[in-house]
């Protein structure tokens, strides 16, 4: 049996009002779990909560031994602000040590090491003076998906990485976030894309009017999954 | 040439031209954080509070100023911050509300209790700074120097955490750093600058010398490093211009550095055009 890192039980999220209630998963070392759900089911909101970016309005969100929040990898959705600032590639995925540099104030030849190699990973070495603002939007995903790693040891949560990008871009974050799925980093990622979502994820946890949780085979068989995914599948069609 | 020079040969000017330096490096220093957070206000809001806080002094006829404004500016740094990034919409009028009423009651203070003959002199210098760097108090210069060194000193040991607080709050705040208090260290160290900066070119001015460098080095630089130490070149280089011309001149010293760092902030604008084609 793999360790569990993250077990929520019956979550309530909300701001004045409740979003989404009785959420309830378990995430183990090596999974890949994929949040699906309508536009504003509260996917985002859930996300938040387990990066520790909001409190939870009832629940708990229990993180096992093996794991502490500086063992997490993510990545946030940008910001307008980033788009326009001046770093390099090198400064922004050195931010990714932060926590392991801790208060001393300089970052050392392992931190570095790591740096490169998670750039390397990613296929950006050659991009590393480059300034994150020249950027095309999947380079400056891959940028911040390199930080995130240089942060993970065992889990990373990825919020909606592949937003704006075009399907060619898509596909290569997706293969990315594959690779290091089989290099056994443990993988929570919300999604618009739920054909994505079934291709790729181990697990599937749906939140809405009706909640699933389950590996992607049960999902698909599931009453949840199969309407959820007729009428994403129509609604591409219509877009397409 | 030789009146500068004549100038120089007196120790507490050269004291003083030597602050203004220090004052305006450590201004830049923040400046690209603070703008690119959009924090800028803060300090406005920040110059405002501790023109108040300069009046209460003087009233209370303290021998050294620094030690009523320093406390008080740094505290409303802290109640700002918390007012102000936790909740944007109100935050922007609280800091409006806060800043004007700090601005009204200490004119009104020092109307109201007069310690010198001439009330509107004394609040023109405590607005747009000292009318030539001789009349710097010598007890502010020394600690003005302790003061300035210690604010280079932290940003140098907490350069990367306010990098990456600076770029991406949410991040650091998920792998679990400790976002609230870097943010209230820098709010604490604008307000050290603030009211060493005022000083120098009095509470009106100090944006300028927070702003100017950092949008300058912005618009010719790419990474944080860089930008970091063009903006404190910019910062050091206008400074000195300005105090030379001050002194040559005759000419305020505040509204000096500040028509320097505009017009030097105004070339780098022209060259960024050619630069970016």
């Amino acid at each position: 049996m793999a360790d569990t890192l993250i077990k929520c039980e019956d979550l309530t999220l909300g701001y004045d009002k409740i979003i989404a209630e009785n959420i309830s998963f378990e995430l183990k070392a090596g999974d890949y779990l994929c949040v699906v759900g309508a536009n504003g089911a509260g996917k985002s909101t859930l996300i938040k909560s387990v990066a520790g970016l909001r409190k939870v309005t009832k629940g708990n969100i229990i993180f096992s031994d093996g794991i502490t929040r500086k063992e997490i990898g993510f990545l946030p959705q940008q910001t307008e602000a980033q788009k326009d600032f001046p770093a390099s590639v090198w400064e922004i995925v050195l931010s990714g040590c932060q926590t392991r540099k801790g208060l001393r104030p300089f970052y050392n030849k392992a931190e570095r090491a790591s740096v490169r190699e998670n750039m390397e990973l990613m296929g950006i070495s050659e991009l590393a003076k480059r300034s994150y603002r020249s950027l095309s939007g999947g380079q400056q995903q891959r940028v911040l998906l390199a930080r995130a790693m240089c942060a993970a040891q065992k889990l990373i949560i990825l919020d909606e990485p592949v937003t704006g990008l075009d399907p060619v871009v898509t596909e290569q974050m997706y293969s990315l976030i594959e690779k290091l799925n089989k290099k056994g980093m443990a993988v929570l990622m919300v999604s618009h894309d739920i054909r994505a979502a079934v291709k790729y994820a181990s697990h599937i946890l749906h939140i809405g009017e009706t909640s699933f949780f389950g590996t992607t085979e049960e999902y698909l068989k599931s009453d949840t999954g199969r309407k959820f995914i007729e009428t994403g599948s129509s609604a591409a069609q219509l877009q397409a | 040439m030789d009146k500068f020079l004549e100038y120089m040969s007196f120790d507490f000017v050269r004291n003083a031209f030597i602050v203004g330096i220090l004052i305006a490096l450590c201004s830049s220093l923040l400046g690209v954080t603070l703008v690119l957070k959009r924090f800028s206000f803060i300090g406005d809001g920040l110059s405002h509070v501790a023109f108040g806080a300069m009046a209460v002094a003087s009233v209370l006829n303290v021998t050294n100023d620094l030690l009523v404004i320093l406390p008080i500016t740094v505290i409303s740094a802290i109640l700002l911050l918390r007012s102000g990034v936790n909740k944007k919409l109100q935050g922007d009028a609280a800091i409006a509300v806060f800043s004007v009423t700090a601005l009204a009651a200490g004119y009104l203070l020092m109307n109201v209790f007069p310690v010198s003959a001439n009330v509107s002199g004394d609040v023109c210098s405590t607005l747009f700074g000292s009318t030539s760097l001789l009349t710097l108090n010598k007890n502010d210069v020394t600690l003005c120097m302790v003061l300035s060194a210690i604010v280079i000193t932290l940003f140098v040991l907490f350069y990367n955490k306010i990098f990456d607080v600076t770029f991406d709050e949410v991040f650091s705040k998920a792998i679990g750093t400790n976002t609230e208090a870097v943010n209230l260290f820098i709010a604490v160290i604008t307000a050290v600058i603030i009211v060493l900066a005022m000083n120098l070119v009095g509470s009106l001015l100090i944006s300028a010398l927070v702003i100017f460098p950092a949008l300058a080095a912005m618009r010719l630089f790419r990474s944080f490093r860089s930008v970091t130490i063009f903006s404190a070149v910019f910062a050091v280089i206008c400074a000195a211009v300005g105090m030379i011309t001050s002194i040559m001149m005759g000419t305020p010293v505040g509204a000096t550095i500040v028509g320097v760092n505009a017009a030097a902030w105004g070339i780098i604008q022209i060259i960024g055009l050619f630069i970016k084609g």
